[in-house]
């Protein structure tokens, strides 16, 4: 693979200038309306209403099991939904077969066509529409160098890394210009290195054409690369709908917190909220906790605190008495050579996750399991979670 | 090797039962085929008289001659049947084709617990005698048979199919339609749905996704399943012999003609090999087609 230069990508801060969800008078491309969907008793997905804007990179995020497949099979037509609208564009796109939607999947297997070389695979939905053979050559040849497979084209799949096929799956799904690509676990089938170069890709291909993009995914990292917006499921239904850094940041429920990323949590009793400043009593630490109000949260009622681990200080000396302060011994740690987990045993015995970035190269250890170590973090690294 | 002393046994064994069971009465049919007819049992000359040692040998091998093969080619009879064969076998397996298909593609479409049951009721008819379910075949074609008696139930008929050449076909079509239908079901029932939810992606409706997807990626299927009824079908001898008339001719039953009404050996024996040699070509062109799909599985 030859490294070509990379255009300048629009990721994470750069791109918060993108955010179409924010204008109420913007029609959004897709709208998923109380959209239920049942296999027998179990229902796949449950009462989803969801709006997608035009050139958004959308990801649906879930544990196996938790309907974003089914929501995707329900767009590209392969599903009908039991109660609930779906549409395209302002179109309604009930009762339309999967072959006369505007939109193009990328399937998981890539289902190439094992008897149609690389480019028949690519021409197959451009023969579909009708396009004069002269236009098909010139779009396939388009098509390999935009995923980069020039010299391939008269390859049949079988003979392809599974790398290449997954670029000749892209490509065949993008070739015939869909208003919208739907990408299921598409790089689910490649090995982590190609993984991540072929996340950025994706990001570039998609700002290149300016397609609205619909993934989805089981892998938090992925979508958060990815996605100008996450959707997280659970069960059938949405629980959290936001941009990658907002989800991470600012969960709204334990199960978020808990599917995206690493977390700590804390149950305690809500002493103190005054709007900006919300204190917990708990066992762990005699001067409780102090967190943001991100939300309103009433006193007395039972809360979580989460924190991440990276956002945990941890000191080899006793730091001054006060809230977010926690005592214990180091019972394990992983070297992950850009971090260093930790895992402490406070008296209670429960464990907390702190992760250390290694700045400098490790010499001698200065931490060793049975050390004695005290834990802390800021109010505005900690979130209260109500559920 | 030596820790493993049964691969050798394993390895020789179907070179063996190959050796015993083709090669060996290949040769004996071979060296009938050049020999010539005689008033003498066994019907034949030369044989090796083991007596005169090397010379009768000598005598033997110098006695053999392609003369058999020469009245083939000169008899129109022998070139008649051995096209009529051809044309036997080409046509019922065109229609294999057509009526197996269906059936095979119907089969692969059913969920996966009731394909057990259609796949047990293709192989269920191997259970009764092959001759048995020909013979029934005369019962319901005969003039009398059970055929007529429904026709003329609904004021239709009587129909005279027995002994023609359109109850050869009725034979030939029942009694291989699974040797169709197998191979195609197999093919079939691999496919991966998710190609077909892709065409349908790319603008497919059912029935085009059907001839640019399925169809050609059932072809293999379609190879073996024409092969495996055409090569056995040329020299089908009991189909013809019971359900055909005077005058179909095929060589199957050419070659029991020759052998037992006429006495002839030599004559069947070098038309079996002609056949053989006509068939050689469908056979390796199987043996590929198998080849093919085994590496493909892989």
């Amino acid at each position: 693979m030859t490294t070509t230069r990379r255009p300048r990508l629009n990721i994470g801060a750069v791109r918060s200038s993108f955010a179409p969800w924010t204008d109420p008078a913007l029609e959004p491309l897709v709208r998923f309306e109380g959209v239920t969907k049942r296999f027998g008793a179990e229902t796949a997905v449950n009462d989803v209403s969801l709006s997608i804007y035009e050139s958004e990179f959308f990801a649906l995020l879930g544990p196996s099991g938790c309907g974003k497949t089914t929501l995707m099979r329900l767009l590209a037509g392969f599903e009908t939904p039991d109660a609930g609208r779906i549409t395209l564009a302002g179109q309604d796109l009930a009762g339309m077969p999967p072959h006369q939607r505007p939109v193009n999947m990328m399937f998981q297997s890539y289902a190439l066509f094992p008897h149609l070389s690389v480019e028949q695979n690519i021409a197959f939905g451009l023969k579909q529409q009708g396009m004069p053979k002269g236009q098909i050559a010139d779009r396939v040849v388009e098509m390999l160098e935009l995923v980069r497979l020039g010299g391939l084209a008269r390859r049949k799949p079988h003979q392809l890394s599974g790398g290449q096929r997954q670029r000749v799956a892209l490509a065949r799904a993008i070739a015939p210009n869909p208003k919208m690509l739907l990408l299921d676990e598409p790089l689910a089938a490649l090995d982590k290195k190609l993984r991540e170069e072929t996340q950025f890709e994706l990001i570039a291909l998609q700002q290149r054409l300016g397609m609205t993009f619909l993934i989805v995914t089981h892998d938090q990292e992925e979508a958060m690369v990815t996605a100008d917006r996450i959707a997280v499921m659970r069960e059938g239904q949405i629980v959290q709908i936001g941009r990658p850094a907002e989800v991470y940041e600012t969960p709204n429920s334990r199960y978020v917190a808990d599917f995206i990323g690493d977390v700590n949590l804390f149950e305690g009793a809500v002493t103190a909220a005054d709007g900006k400043v919300v204190k917990m009593a708990t066992a762990d630490c005699p001067a409780g906790f102090e967190a943001l109000e991100d939300d309103a949260v009433s006193v007395g009622s039972t809360a979580w605190l989460g924190v991440r681990p990276e956002k945990i200080q941890l000191h080899l000396d006793p730091p001054k008495e006060g809230p977010n302060r926690l005592a214990g011994k180091v019972a394990d740690y992983g070297y992950l050579g850009d971090w260093t987990t930790y895992v402490v045993e406070l008296e209670s015995g429960r464990t907390v996750r702190a992760a250390r970035a290694n700045a400098s190269r490790l010499v001698a250890r200065p931490i060793a399991c049975d050390d004695a170590v005290w834990l802390t973090f800021a109010p505005d690294a900690a979130v209260v979670l109500t559920r | 090797m030596s820790a493993r002393p049964r691969s050798g046994l394993a390895a020789v064994a179907p070179f063996l039962w190959l050796g015993v069971f083709f090669l060996f009465p290949f040769f004996l049919v071979a060296k009938l085929s050049l020999s010539d007819t005689a008033l003498a049992m066994p019907p034949y000359a030369p044989r090796v008289d083991w007596s005169a040692g090397f010379e009768g040998v000598r005598a033997f091998f110098a006695a053999l001659d392609f003369e058999t093969y020469a009245r083939l080619t000169s008899d129109s009879l022998y070139i008649a049947a051995y096209l009529s064969s051809l044309k036997f076998a080409a046509v019922a397996t065109s229609l294999l084709l057509i009526i197996g298909y269906p059936i095979a593609y119907g089969m692969s479409r059913f969920p996966p617990a009731q394909r057990q049951a259609l796949l047990m009721a293709v192989i269920l008819p191997f259970w009764t005698s092959f001759l048995i379910r020909v013979y029934a075949w005369i019962a319901v074609l005969k003039p009398q048979g059970l055929l007529n008696a429904a026709l003329a139930q609904v004021g239709l008929g009587p129909l005279n199919i027995l002994n023609t050449d359109t109850a050869v076909y009725i034979g030939l079509v029942y009694a291989y339609l699974p040797f169709m239908v197998l191979p195609l079901y197999a093919v079939l029932e691999k496919q991966d749905q998710s190609q077909l939810e892709a065409a349908a992606d790319l603008g497919c409706t059912p029935s085009q996704a059907f001839w640019r997807v399925t169809f050609p990626l059932s072809l293999p299927g379609v190879a073996a399943g024409a092969l495996l009824c055409f090569i056995p079908m040329v020299g089908e001898f009991v189909i013809p012999d019971l359900l055909g008339g005077s005058g179909t001719l095929m060589l199957g039953k050419t070659i029991w003609t020759e052998f037992f009404s006429n006495r002839d050996w030599p004559a069947a024996s070098a038309v079996a090999i002609v056949l053989l040699a006509t068939l050689v070509i469908p056979i390796l062109l199987y043996q590929r087609q198998q080849q093919k799909m085994i590496e493909a599985a892989q």
